[in-house]
């Protein structure tokens, strides 16, 4: 019947979750929801074609680049049974990364080093939208096709080629023309990272 | 066996009795003898003391609404483009993974407290024996009192409908036939109506929709027909079905005039938008009923009206029907409950509470095109109703958004970055 999805999601898991992401009890619970109305399969994970039924997601320039981030490359038996589905555990990982940043966040013993929310990881989320063969370096033909996704038709490649080539030359100080992520964090180091990749949650 | 039938018979006998006299007489004639309305009381005053247990146990979750997030993907009009651009698309990407404005559309609302129906029990848990044993009575008199009495009264409306009409059906064309048929089919709506235990204020009767013009409401369930039939005489329009739905549309076709299409014809739009426009111009027909949205949303907003029904011409009699959740979910979900599943929960529930709103007639003004037509009147019900008028196509449903959505994002982002060619010297 739908309605009694968090029925399904157990303590144990909840608390992990919590752990793991830093999400609270209701937020875990109120997520489940959401994450179980997109499961029209209710197999408990979600496919490509899952998040593609979100129309605002299907008409976003780089959806399917956001998808890809909830299915990374080298399955990870916690997050993902197969390549091609996420389960919950997997989901609520990615979506951690845009949780905000509270100004006295306890440390609520976390697994290990970062929370999932810090700058760090917010940054490293966007550099991956970029870097789809995931070798830890932008280079010119990745930046060129996410400018591509953005633009549709309406600029040229040429325009775009010299836009590209400007975006390295100002960004890349150690000459090999990519842009590595330290490269990428110091160009970034200006911009309000926390606030723009930060979403409210209810409660 | 025998002592049972003996007991059985005369049980049924003042059962029946009692259902004709209280029920059905009243209903017939369009008055009310008072014991809905008690039914009501009790039931409003139990909820709202469920609610207020509810509140106790548990402090009441805000729901916090989508903060309006970071504007546009550059600071300024115009800027070139900088490595931090994807962090806007990515933001609106996870945030409409979080809660879309669509998708919600399309399944049952949420209730913001739990009304004692299994059904709608999401994240409510055990919160006091009083409140478990309420819901346990509630079940009890939902599925052991209430539906037998539904089922039943919804059978005799529909039969009397059949046999009606056909009776109706067989005098000849003098005034009275069609006033025996309007007068036939309220009577199986408002009988129906009973056997749902539907409760319907209407609003701005004057409006009410006239012979000769198109009357256009929002879509929730097929009860939409039932809930809008009690109170004035349309021609339908819709697909010709097979089975009960077959038999019910020849019926009432046979004492006035619907507008059944066959299935192929439906595809052939010059023919459809003809058929109709000849129905409306003829005067003396009823009014045709119309939803636009062409599909059952789930009532909390007003999705894209097709323009098809725009397109014909006539007044347009603006209808808004919001029902109050509270008692009973109206919304069939067609792709998750059957008809027959739906129309079971319907009559398991505490009662269908809707209000009707007939709206001052529209019609299309110069220089608009049929599509502009539509997105107004679609606003001015979605803002009599207090329902959320978006653009959305309800087709969306079960169709893929379409790729000139994404092509107007694209151009969009693009102006910001490089501009105009004009511009650029």
């Amino acid at each position: 019947m739908g309605s009694r999805a968090s029925s399904l999601l157990r303590e144990e898991d909840i608390e992990e979750i919590k752990k793991e992401t830093g999400f609270s009890h209701s937020q875990i619970t109120r997520l489940y929801s959401r994450f179980h109305s997109l499961d029209k399969g209710e197999n408990g994970a979600l496919s490509r074609e899952d998040f593609q039924r979100i129309p605002e997601l299907a008409i976003n320039p780089l959806g399917d680049r956001i998808i890809n981030a909830f299915f990374p490359e080298g399955t990870n038996k916690k997050y993902t049974a197969r390549e091609d589905q996420v389960n919950f555990r997997g989901f609520m990982r990615t979506l951690a990364h845009f949780r905000p940043v509270e100004d006295n966040e306890k440390n609520k013993d976390l697994t290990s080093g970062e929370p999932l929310n810090s700058r760090t990881n917010k940054l490293h989320f966007a550099f991956q939208l970029y870097d789809l063969d995931r070798d830890d370096k932008i280079s010119r033909d990745e930046l060129l096709q996410v400018l591509r996704m953005m633009v549709g038709v309406n600029i040229s490649d040429e325009q775009l080629g010299s836009i590209a080539d400007r975006t390295i030359q100002e960004a890349d100080t150690n000459g090999d023309m990519c842009i590595s992520f330290s490269e990428f964090t110091k160009v970034l180091e200006k911009v309000d990272v926390e606030q723009k990749m930060s979403i409210r949650f209810l409660h | 066996m025998e002592g049972f039938w003996a007991v059985f018979f005369p049980v049924l006998r003042v059962w029946f009795t009692c259902l004709v006299v209280l029920i059905m007489l009243p209903a017939m004639f369009g008055i009310s003898l008072g014991i809905t309305e008690t039914y009501m009381k009790i039931l409003l005053k139990t909820l709202e003391w469920a609610t207020h247990r509810i509140q106790r146990a548990s402090r009441a979750e805000e729901i916090l609404k989508r903060s309006a997030s970071n504007g546009e993907p550059k600071s300024a009009e115009r800027g070139d483009f900088t490595l931090s651009d994807v962090l806007y698309f990515s933001t609106r990407g996870i945030e409409s993974i979080v809660e879309d404005d669509v998708t919600q559309r399309f399944t049952s609302e949420e209730l913001v407290s739990w009304n004692l129906l299994t059904r709608t029990n999401n994240n409510f848990q055990y919160i006091s024996l009083r409140l478990t044993v309420l819901w346990g009575v509630g079940v009890v008199v939902r599925y052991c009192i209430l539906l037998p009495l539904r089922i039943t009264l919804t059978a005799i409306g529909l039969s009397w409908l059949v046999i009606g009409t056909t009776m109706v059906g067989f005098l000849p064309n003098f005034r009275v036939k069609g006033w025996l048929s309007e007068l036939v089919h309220l009577m199986c709506y408002r009988i129906c109506a009973r056997g749902l235990s539907a409760t319907i204020h209407y609003h701005n009767k004057q409006n009410r929709p006239k012979r000769g013009g198109i009357c256009v409401a929002n879509h929730t369930s097929p009860i939409d027909v039932v809930i809008l039939a009690n109170d004035g005489c349309y021609a339908m329009v819709g697909q010709v079905h097979g089975g009960l739905m077959g038999v019910l549309q020849r019926a009432m076709e046979r004492s006035c005039p619907h507008i059944w299409f066959e299935r192929a014809e439906m595809r052939d739009r010059h023919l459809v938008t003809q058929r109709l426009r000849d129905h409306v111009n003829n005067k003396t027909k009823l009014p045709i009923l119309i939803f636009p949205e062409g599909t059952c949303i789930n009532n909390t907003s007003v999705m894209m009206f097709k323009k098809g029904s725009f397109e014909i011409g006539g007044t347009i009699y603006p209808v808004a029907i919001k029902y109050d959740p509270q008692f009973g979910d109206a919304f069939w979900n067609s792709s998750k409950y059957s008809m027959v599943s739906y129309l079971l929960r319907m009559m398991t529930s505490w009662a269908i509470v809707c209000n009707v709103w007939y709206l001052p007639p529209m019609t299309q003004e110069e220089g608009e095109d049929a599509v502009q037509f539509a997105n107004r009147v679609k606003s001015t019900i979605a803002q009599q109703g207090g329902l959320v008028d978006l653009a959305w196509d309800g087709g969306l449903k079960r169709a893929k958004v379409k790729e000139s959505f994404k092509e107007q994002q694209q151009k969009k982002y693009s102006h910001m970055v490089v501009g105009d060619d004009s511009n650029k010297l």
